[in-house]
C-alpha cells in the first residue's frame, strides 16, 4: 500500500541546488470560515529558505506564525497562493498526497513530544518509517541508529514515561530524522523543558542543522531560543513585517547569554 | 501498509490498554455466548421432541371407542364397547399403506415376584404391538401370536418394573403373580423413557391382549388400537380407509355418527414440534439482540477510544499516515477485538450449555454451526460497528487532533 513514489523515506533527500530554493512560498493566503465570520489569518505571505538555513519564526499569538508554520509543514493547504517545497507544488496535493509528503520531506517537533505512550522509544522512531512502507528489519536498524545518534542507545526500550523531557524530546527529534526528510519543523521544541534540557536540545538542533545539513524552521516566541538560529522571521497580522539575521534581530545581550551557557556544538557526541 | 504491519499496530494499541480492549470485547463476548448457549438449548429440546415423537412410534393413528349417548346424557369418549379384536385384524389386513395395526387395552394391579411387589399398569396387545410403537425388547422376546392365540399367561416387563421388583436381575424365566394369575416373564423392554407427556413408558407390565381380556379385566372390548402408517404422507388416507372400514363393520348406517374416534397423534406432535422450533427461534432472536447490543457497547468504546486518542491519530497523520492508514488501523482494531471477543464468546457459550445440560439436565446440543454462525457474526459486528468510529478517526483534521487536549 506504498505509494509510487520514487525513493519514499529510504534515502536522503538530495539537497536542492543553491538556486532552487527548499522552501518557495508566495502570497500565500489563509482565511478560516466564510464570511463576516471569515478570519484571515495570514494575508499574503511569501519567503524563500534555502536548504541548511536555521530559521525562527517569532511573533505574538494571533500573528499568524501557527498557521503558516502547520501550511509549511503540509498539514494543511493555503485559501490561495504557492507553496513550492524541494521544487515540488503541493499547495494544491490531495490529502493522501500530503500525508506523503510529510512522511518522506519533513519531520516535526512538537512542544509536547506527542510520542505515543506505553509505547517504546524504538517503537515511536519507527513509526514514520512503518508509514513509509520500510521492512521490520531495516526500520529497528534504523531506529536503533538513530536514537544512539540522540544519545539515546541504552534506552530503546523505555517508554515515555521512564523518560526525563529532554529525553522524550530527543526521542522526538529522532522521529523526525527516521525517514532523512530535508526538513525539520520544530513548534516550539522547549516549551515544556527545563532551561538545562532546552539548551540540550537546541544544541542538537543546531548540530544537526550545522553537520548535516538539514533546514531547520524553528516556531518560538522566545528570544532567547531564536538567538540559536541564523535567521528571523517575524510575524504580525498575519504578514511577514521583519525577516533579517538573528544576529541582528537578538539584542546582543541575549544572544551572548544564550550561546554563553552553551557547550560548542563539537563537543557532543 | 502491509497487513502484517497494521495488524501489527494495532495489535500493539490494543496492548496498551489491556482493560480497554477486554471492555469492549465483553459486549461481543456475551453476545456470542448468548447465541451459542441458546442455539444449543433450542437445538437439544427440538430433539428432544423428535425423540418423544420416535417413541411414540410412526406415523402413529390411535382408534378409541366412542361415547355412549342415551337421553341425551353422554358418558364421554372410550365408553363404547364396540372396538373388537377383529376389528384390528381387518384394519391391519384390509387398509392400504397400513404397516401395523394393534390392540392396546389396560388395566392397573399390583404385581408380585418372590419377597418384591410393584403397583403398574398392565397392557394387552399383540407381537404388532413392538413395530407400531416402535418399541424393542432388551432382554428375552416379546410375545408371539400363537401364544396371543392361545392367551398364554407370559409377561414382559418394562424396564421401571424389572428393576422394581428385580433388583437384582434374573427376570427373565421367573414367575410374577397379577391379580392371583401366574405368568412367567419371557423378555423385559428396551426403556423409552417418558412420554410426550411425562408419564414413565417403562412403568408397564405387557401380557397378550386375549389373557388380558379373559383373565385380568374380564372385558369383550379393546380400548385402543394401534394403527401404523406406511408414511408420513399416508396417515390421512389410513384415517379415511379405517373411518369407513369400522363404519362398515359396526353396520353404521349414513345417518349414524362414528361409534369410534380416530386420533392421528402425529399431528399432534408436530405441532409440539413446531412449538419447540418457534421457541428455539425465539431464544436466537433473543441471543441476536444481545449480540446487536454488544456490538452498539463495542461501537461506543470505539467512539470513547477514537476520542481519547485523538492526539495519537493527530502525530499518526503528521508522520505521514493517510485517512485510510487510520480507517484500516482502527477497523483491524475493531475487528481484532470482534475475533477475540468471538473465540471467547464461544468458549463460554459451549462451556454454559454444557453446563446447563450438567446442572439442570436440559437436552442440549451445541452444533458446528452454531458456533459458526457466532463466530461469523462477532466479526460482522465488528466490521459494522468498527467502521463509524474508524471513519470519525480517519476524517479527523490533523491540525486539530495534534492540538487535542
Amino acid at each position: 500500500m506504498t505509494n509510487g513514489a520514487p525513493a519514499r523515506g529510504r534515502t536522503m533527500e538530495a539537497a536542492p541546488s543553491s538556486g532552487d530554493p527548499l522552501i518557495d512560498v508566495r502570497e500565500m493566503t489563509k482565511v478560516y470560515g466564510e464570511g463576516d465570520t471569515a478570519v484571515r489569518a495570514l494575508r499574503g505571505v511569501s519567503l524563500r529558505v534555502q536548504a541548511g538555513e536555521f530559521v525562527a519564526i517569532m511573533g505574538p499569538s494571533g500573528s499568524g506564525k501557527s498557521t503558516f508554520m502547520h501550511l509549511l509543514g503540509c498539514l494543511d493547504r493555503p485559501t490561495s497562493g504557492s507553496y513550492r517545497l524541494a521544487g515540488q507544488e503541493v499547495s494544491r496535493l490531495s490529502g493522501d498526497e500530503l500525508a506523503a509528503v510529510r512522511n518522506r520531506r519533513i519531520g516535526f517537533v512538537f512542544q509536547s513530544f506527542n510520542l505515543l505512550a506505553r509505547t517504546t522509544a524504538q517503537e515511536n522512531v519507527e513509526l514514520p518509517l512503518l508509514y513509509a512502507g520500510v521492512p521490520r528489519d531495516m526500520r529497528v536498524q534504523r531506529a536503533r541508529a538513530l536514537l544512539r545518534q540522540v544519545g539515546l542507545g541504552d534506552r530503546l526500550g523505555h517508554r515515555p514515561s521512564e523518560l526525563s523531557g529532554g529525553q522524550q524530546q530527543r526521542v522526538a527529534i529522532a522521529r523526525a530524522l527516521a525517514n532523512g526528510a530535508p526538513l525539520l519543523m520544530a513548534d516550539e521544541p522547549t516549551g515544556n523543558l527545563d532551561s538545562a534540557s532546552s539548551v540540550e536540545i537546541m544544541t542538537f538542533v543546531r548540530e544537526l542543522n550545522r553537520s548535516e545539513g538539514i533546514t531547520v524552521v524553528l516556531v518560538t516566541h522566545d528570544v532567547s531560543i531564536a538567538a540559536w538560529s541564523k535567521r528571523v522571521v517575524t510575524f504580525r497580522d498575519g504578514l511577514i513585517i521583519d525577516d533579517r539575521p538573528s544576529a541582528e534581530a537578538v539584542p546582543p545581550q541575549v544572544r551572548d547569554g544564550v550561546l554563553g551557557t552553551a557547550p560548542a556544538p563539537e563537543a557532543r557526541p | 501498509m502491509s497487513l502484517v504491519n497494521l495488524l501489527r499496530i494495532a495489535w500493539q494499541a490494543l496492548r496498551r490498554n489491556i482493560t480497554r480492549s477486554i471492555l469492549t470485547m465483553l459486549g461481543i463476548i456475551i453476545g456470542v455466548g448468548a447465541v451459542i448457549t441458546s442455539m444449543a438449548i433450542g437445538a437439544g429440546a427440538q430433539a428432544a421432541v423428535l425423540a418423544q415423537i420416535e417413541s411414540l412410534g410412526a406415523n402413529l393413528v390411535v382408534v378409541i371407542p366412542g361415547a355412549i349417548s342415551s337421553g341425551g346424557v353422554s358418558l364421554g369418549t372410550g365408553s363404547r364397547t364396540t372396538l373388537k379384536l377383529p376389528d384390528v385384524d381387518a384394519i391391519a389386513s384390509t387398509v392400504p399403506d397400513v404397516a401395523g395395526a394393534a390392540p392396546y387395552s389396560q388395566t392397573s394391579a399390583q404385581v408380585v415376584a418372590g419377597g418384591m411387589n410393584w403397583y403398574t399398569a398392565i397392557g394387552g396387545t399383540t407381537p404388532s404391538y413392538t413395530t407400531v410403537r416402535s418399541w424393542s425388547v432388551a432382554q428375552g422376546r416379546f410375545f408371539t401370536r400363537a401364544e396371543v392365540d392361545q392367551a398364554a399367561k407370559v409377561a414382559v416387563l418394562g424396564n421401571t418394573v424389572q428393576q422394581n421388583l428385580f433388583p437384582e436381575g434374573g427376570a427373565v424365566g421367573s414367575i410374577v403373580i397379577v391379580k392371583n394369575v401366574p405368568f412367567r416373564v419371557i423378555g423385559v423392554l428396551a426403556p423409552k423413557g417418558q412420554s410426550g407427556f411425562g408419564r414413565d413408558q417403562d412403568d408397564i407390565v405387557m401380557v397378550p391382549i386375549t389373557t388380558l381380556l379373559d383373565r385380568l379385566t374380564g372385558q369383550a372390548w379393546v380400548q385402543n388400537i394401534f394403527v401404523s402408517a406406511a408414511t408420513p404422507e399416508a396417515v390421512p388416507a389410513v384415517v379415511d380407509a379405517t373411518e369407513r372400514l369400522l363404519r362398515l363393520r359396526h353396520h353404521l348406517t349414513a345417518a349414524q355418527p362414528d361409534d369410534f374416534t380416530i386420533r392421528n397423534i402425529a399431528d399432534v406432535q408436530q405441532v409440539r414440534l413446531a412449538t419447540s422450533q418457534t421457541q428455539a427461534l425465539l431464544l436466537a432472536g433473543i441471543a441476536v439482540v444481545s449480540l446487536v447490543v454488544g456490538g452498539i457497547g463495542n461501537m461506543n468504546i470505539m467512539l470513547v477510544s477514537v476520542t481519547e486518542r485523538t492526539r495519537e491519530i493527530g502525530l499518526r497523520m503528521a508522520v505521514g499516515a493517510r485517512g485510510r492508514d487510520i480507517l484500516l488501523q482502527f477497523l483491524v482494531e475493531a475487528l481484532t477485538l470482534a475475533c477475540l471477543g468471538g473465540l471467547i464468546g464461544i468458549a463460554i457459550g459451549v462451556g454454559t450449555a454444557q453446563g446447563s445440560s450438567a446442572l439442570g439436565h436440559w437436552p442440549v446440543i451445541v452444533s458446528p454451526f452454531s458456533i459458526l454462525l457466532g463466530f461469523i457474526s462477532s466479526l460482522l459486528v465488528g466490521v459494522v460497528f468498527g467502521f463509524y468510529p474508524a471513519q470519525r478517526a480517519a476524517a479527523l483534521d490533523p491540525i486539530v487532533a495534534l492540538r487535542y487536549e
